[in-house]
């Protein structure tokens, strides 16, 4: 489980498209042509190299003189919206702002020891006739990607909550065939939006553990509980839960859904999350579905599989058109990978199997050879691999 | 975002530069690590090869002392994308062979993943080679299916090897399309490489099975002292040598009018790979008198039954109270060149433990690695004598079997097997 993959960026949502920041790197990696302005943060100081550069791509490699860690902001000429930053620079570091930047007149901010509005100094863009790619193009795509995305996150919560509870009337009233039927199909709805759910570090292990992710005296609850109950032949010596305590498992799953569902809606997402959730999910496949280890029970972990992949590619088409102008190359890579991964999972679909969508379920895991779980693995790390490069061709 | 200059491991930017092979061959350089020390003082550490020349480095090249070796299968069906990993594989290897990390190097962007995986930073080249082969499976599907158009350009010498009595194969572990071998002084330069090159072809290809190597078992230049394996026997002493030029070009090296099919495999060579395992315990308990009659030679000094020095030949006529003092079914006797025309083999093997088996036995044995001219001659028969005669095939048992065409050495600007594709 990996539950903060998204988490860290809500509080703090960065400027879109705003920047990409480096290490310490030789100083010929700015390109000719390419204004470099140093910046030197003490603790009580903000020397900045230049206070005007012409317009185009301006680099700013702030270095931390000083003894607390520190931040650097390029803001707006009223001295609030944020157009680029660099953050957690500790003492002697130094650390790379790579902008694009307009002519007109800008505020530049260090901020040592993070709080407080910084110590500031006006800095001003001429004008070099450079051709700038106009952001309010930029700015219209970002919010499709975002209105998008945010409302399939919306949809599936929804449906998730729909699935969980005929799932658990199924399981509560002793149906269990109609229970584990229920099953992958409503946790396909959790898995499509993973990312977004495990952000939620409370609620997704009172949700979504595995009993051997567990740690010792906690107790045990959701999913994967009522899905040892429902699949026990892989254990030993197993007691079945009675009604009373399906009861309790259940309705306490359902008001976790619940829960869950209604911060969902809150969410406000940018666009370097959907990015970074589509590449997040992958890692959810490569690191738990294809191994086989999240439906130990069901064995349904194709469904989990094709859920993750549903939920990466959506987040994927989201950011496309941003990434189609950046790095078209790229986007079609990862066109013929997410193609070539359906392709594979297609193979194993299985008519009598629950449908999702209307479309056909798939076989159990144990169905499946070494040799077609190498397959599926060798196509998850083709996809994963330049799936990770998603986030910084989106932001650049 | 402009791509930082490659920066050498060590900040080594230029000092010492690796030789390019005399000759285009063997090209061996023992580039001092810093600016200023004294030739010919370099470490095992610092030595450097050059990718490119006549040869592929890593076959001449002194036995350095660890190996990665992998095996991958090709899964696109694009020529093209094919040649580009060639291509990138290329560069990654020449940049790594000098000491320097991959692509725009294991620091750079804050916001992606680092093109090199950075545990070899700070460590000098250790006299890393990188090699690549071509398996059958490139010319033809096991179905038959010519998917890159080079079916007719197949060497004839590369078919899979027939069975031999004592191979107990494990599928995972035998054959692909392509092979990289990667050796070094130091055992973190060589997986750096597999796991760089790895990650480059994801997608393009996946890895079938890798095997690492500790403690060569050969020498491959008179300059090296012979070596022991598992069995605590000095191995490899009858090698071909770098030095043996005439030798390498009758055993070794494929000639210009070999094949005519295959001439872009001219100035390249064939390689045999196999995983022995070697039931360790059981031959612990042998009396060392058995011992060294199963090999043919004294454990100690390495030297033949028959007398002399380790590298005295070995008198196989020599009576003694019970038949040829080198008895019959000895390894010496069985696989000797003088009892098979004359052949040699290029022997660059190397011994490995992967842990021990659920029986707590050492899984151990040698990962043998023989470059040879043409494997119908030069391996095929000295195997099927082995197999049946030798008596060590009593400790032996072959668990993974591959065989690959290895190209020529890449000229400048070329990539590695470029002449199959032009």
């Amino acid at each position: 489980m990996r539950p903060l993959l998204l988490a860290p960026a809500l509080l703090l949502a960065a400027p879109l498209l705003a920047a990409c920041t480096e290490s310490t790197a030789p100083s010929s990696d700015a390109a000719a042509g390419d204004d470099v302005v140093t910046v030197s943060s003490t603790d009580d100081a903000c020397e900045v190299s230049s206070t005007e550069v012409p317009s185009g791509k301006v680099t700013f490699e702030v270095t931390n003189d000083g003894s607390q860690v520190t931040e650097f902001y390029l803001l707006a000429g009223d001295g609030q919206a944020i157009k680029g930053e660099v953050e957690n620079v500790g003492p002697e570091a130094t650390r790379q702002l790579v902008l694009a930047v307009p002519p007109g007149d800008y505020v530049t901010a260090c901020k040592p020891g993070m709080s407080g509005e910084g110590i500031r100094a006006d800095f001003t863009v001429t004008d070099s006739g450079a051709d700038l790619t106009p952001t309010g193009d930029d700015a219209e795509l970002v919010d499709q990607a975002v209105t998008q995305y945010q409302a399939y996150v919306q949809d599936q919560s929804d449906q998730l909550l729909a699935g969980t509870k005929a799932f658990v009337k199924a399981y509560e009233n002793g149906d269990d065939d109609q229970a584990r039927a229920l099953y992958p199909v409503a946790r396909t709805h959790w898995e499509r939006i993973e990312t977004v759910a495990e952000s939620f570090g409370d609620l997704d292990p009172k949700m979504d553990a595995r009993e051997a992710d567990l740690e010792a005296g906690q107790r045990w609850t959701g999913w994967h509980l009522m899905e040892k109950d429902l699949w026990p032949a892989r254990a030993d010596d197993y007691t079945a839960l009675t009604p009373k305590q399906r009861r309790v498992y259940g309705d306490d799953l359902l008001a976790n859904t619940d829960d869950l569902v209604g911060r969902i809606a809150k969410l406000e997402l940018t666009v370097d999350q959907i990015a970074n959730g589509s590449r997040g999910l992958l890692e959810e496949v490569a690191t738990g579905k294809v191994t086989g280890e999240e439906e130990y029970w069901s064995r349904t972990d194709l469904y989990d599989f094709q859920a993750n992949v549903d939920g990466a590619r959506v987040a994927f088409e989201g950011v496309r058109p941003l990434l189609e102008r950046n790095d078209p190359d790229l986007a079609d890579q990862l066109d013929e990978r997410f193609t070539a991964l359906q392709k594979l999972l297609d193979q194993h679909r299985d008519a009598a199997a629950p449908k999702v969508d209307g479309q056909s379920g798939f076989v159990g895991y144990d169905q499946l050879s070494t040799s077609e779980v190498k397959q599926l693995a060798d196509a998850v790390n083709a996809l994963a691999e330049p799936l990770s490069r998603l986030t910084a061709a989106v932001l650049a | 975002m402009p791509r930082p200059a490659s920066i050498s491991r060590r900040g080594l930017l230029g000092g010492g530069a690796a030789a390019v092979g005399l000759g285009g061959a063997f090209a061996v350089g023992r580039a001092s690590e810093a600016a200023g020390s004294s030739a010919g003082s370099g470490s095992v550490e610092s030595e450097r090869y050059a990718l490119r020349g006549q040869h592929q480095p890593g076959i001449v090249t002194p036995a350095q002392d660890r190996l990665h070796f992998a095996a991958f299968d090709v899964l696109t069906e694009d020529r093209d994308e094919l040649i580009d990993l060639l291509r990138s594989w290329t560069d990654a290897a020449e940049e790594m062979m000098a000491g320097r990390a991959v692509g725009s190097g294991a620091i750079g962007s804050f916001d992606l993943p680092p093109d090199d995986t950075g545990e070899a930073l700070g460590l000098p080249a250790s006299g890393l080679t990188i090699t690549f082969g071509f398996g059958p499976g490139l010319f033809a599907t096991t179905e038959g299916e010519d998917r890159f158009g080079l079916a007719d350009r197949r060497p004839a010498g590369l078919e899979d090897l027939p069975h031999f009595p004592g191979d107990a194969l494990i599928e995972a572990r035998s054959g692909g399309d392509l092979c990289v071998q990667a050796c070094a002084q130091d055992p973190q330069v060589a997986v750096h490489a597999i796991r760089n090159l790895a990650r480059i072809g994801f997608g393009t290809v996946s890895v079938r099975w890798s095997q690492l190597g500790f403690g060569r078992t050969s020498t491959t230049s008179t300059q090296q002292e012979t070596p022991r394996n598992l069995f605590g026997f000095k191995d490899g002493t009858d090698n071909v040598k770098a030095e043996e030029v005439d030798a390498l070009d009758e055993h070794v090296w494929i000639g210009a009018d070999d094949d005519p099919d295959a001439a872009w495999l001219a100035g390249g060579s064939f390689l045999v790979a196999r995983r022995i395992a070697m039931d360790i315990e059981v031959w612990d308990r042998q009396p060392l008198g058995d011992q060294e009659d199963f090999v043919g030679r004294a454990k100690g000094t390495g030297a033949p039954l028959s007398g002399g020095e380790e590298h005295t030949a070995p008198d196989f006529s020599l009576a003694g109270s019970d038949g040829p003092i080198i008895p019959t079914t000895s390894h010496v006797a069985v696989v000797h060149p003088d009892h098979h025309d004359g052949v040699r083999m290029l022997r660059r093997g190397y011994n490995f433990v992967d842990g021990t088996t659920d029986l707590g036995a050492l899984d151990a044995g040698l990962f043998f690695l023989a470059y040879v001219r043409d494997p119908r001659t030069h391996f095929t028969p000295v195997q099927q004598a082995m197999s049946r005669h030798d008596a060590l095939m009593e400790y032996l048992t072959v668990t993974g079997s591959a065989v690959f065409a290895v190209p020529p050495g890449a000229g400048e600007g070329e990539y590695v097997g470029e002449p199959l594709f032009g």
